[in-house]
């Protein structure tokens, strides 16, 4: 039997905290474009196109992300896909973090004066050059404390694509522990690191977040 | 996609579904029991208390639920305290929700205005009693759609508990994709039952809260 050192189980935890880190920014930017797509329809003109937005944001934050991650895993070879858990992983996160984005960043869009949009009109900027020019940058800008925190709970919720099979930081820690029989030990560190990753994070977004409210 | 075995299923999920109800239902009255006693304690206890809550705010917050679920169950026994899986599921959500709903209940004792208590002082009332008769039902009627948020997302993540084999709504639906081989069909019928639970579990909390509150409750 092999026996395993705490540096052992902390070098193995590491670097299997990469994958992690990796998955949580693939997720985070894929998140952020099919997200931004989400917005458009989600503040379209047209009533179907809204209608739509808020179902898919509905969906999605009304079923539990394990669930989503099921359907991805099993789902998309139904339909002919050859999938890894990666990929399953980064696409199940990816429509996770879609729509969540989606609504937080709705909420920046919703909370500009009107006035911002007749401004933009009146200096002959047309719908996409409104949005790209006055009312986005404005929108992200007093949404970037939730957005933040938003990422945090992605990089927690990371840890469940370990149960479809992706080997990050927990799946690691399970086999670490059928090893070594030291859950305590094992599961502590485990914490740590996740804690070492979203401290700061939160700590940045509640600095936003009293910034925002001294404006 | 073939739905044959669904009949021969349902009584397996109806069963998954109680038990799922059954931990959120626990959860959501110890977690807001557990966080009033944590935001008062914050906000009035001696000054080691206070720090203590706030590490453990720190703590549950900045790790995943799905590693607490494990320190819990396969960790604390080498401590010496075993628990059942369903105790430690419960255990383990009412924890984690306790430190999002901290926050949540101390926003709302903050935001009741301090004239109250003056108020209520100088009625001649004690000050436990001006905590629960004053300012209390106030708080709560303020933070009331932000805590149900809060119960509904903890009921979603409540699948994660499925892991350390306790028979709720998740646990039941790997049993049946494992007997049936129709994976996706399973999760995707288990993934309606969780969204008509999550739509209906928010349309109770509101109206039930609009009776025990009044009205203005959203």
């Amino acid at each position: 039997m092999i026996e395993f050192t705490s540096w052992d189980i902390v070098r193995n935890l590491l670097l299997a905290a990469r994958w992690t880190v990796l998955l949580s920014l693939a997720a985070f930017i894929g998140g952020g474009i099919v997200g931004l797509i989400v917005l458009f329809f989600r503040i379209a003109k047209n009533k179907w196109s809204r209608r739509i937005a808020s179902g898919y944001i509905a969906l999605f934050q009304g079923t539990p992300l394990l669930m989503q991650l099921f359907l991805m895993f099993f789902g998309l070879p139904m339909l002919g896909l050859r999938i890894e858990p990666w990929t399953a992983a980064a696409l199940g996160l990816t429509f996770f973090a879609s729509a969540y984005l989606a609504e937080i960043w709705r909420s920046g869009v919703a909370a500009l004066p009107l006035g911002q949009w007749d401004a933009g009109a009146s200096l002959g900027l047309h719908y996409l050059q409104e949005l790209r020019l006055i009312i986005l940058p404005q929108a992200f800008s007093i949404t970037r404390a939730p957005t933040v925190g938003f990422l945090v709970q992605l990089i927690k919720s990371t840890a469940l694509t370990s149960i479809i099979g992706f080997e990050e930081l927990v799946r690691t820690s399970n086999a670490i522990n059928n090893a070594t029989f030291e859950p305590f030990k094992v599961y502590g560190l485990v914490a740590l690191i996740f804690f070492i990753m979203c401290f700061p994070l939160t700590q940045y977004a509640r600095r936003l977040e009293k910034q925002a409210a001294a404006r | 996609m073939a739905f044959a075995w669904l009949p021969g299923a349902l009584g397996d999920i109806a069963h998954g579904a109680a038990t799922t109800i059954l931990l959120i239902a626990v959860t959501t009255l110890a977690g807001t029991l557990l966080s009033i006693l944590g935001a008062a304690g914050r906000r009035n206890g001696p000054a080691l208390l206070k720090r203590a809550i706030a590490c453990y705010v720190e703590v549950m917050r900045n790790t995943p639920f799905l590693v607490q679920l494990f320190f819990i169950f396969f960790g604390l026994p080498s401590l010496g305290i075993r628990l059942d899986p369903i105790l430690a599921a419960m255990l383990a959500m009412t924890l984690n929700m306790a430190a999002y709903t901290i926050e949540i209940v101390g926003a709302g004792l903050d935001a009741v205005p301090g004239g109250q208590t003056e108020a209520a002082l100088a009625l001649g009332l004690r000050p436990r009693q001006v905590f629960v008769k004053i300012v209390l039902p106030q708080a709560l009627k303020i933070i009331y759609p932000a805590l149900t948020s809060q119960v509904v997302i903890m009921m979603l993540e409540s699948a994660v508990v499925s892991q350390i084999a306790v028979r709720e709504l998740t646990y039941e639906a790997d049993m049946l994709q494992a007997r049936t081989f129709r994976s996706f069909e399973t999760y995707f019928v288990v993934t309606l039952v969780y969204l008509a639970l999550s739509m209906a579990l928010r349309r109770l909390l509101v109206s039930g809260g609009r009776r025990a509150l009044g009205a203005g409750v959203s």
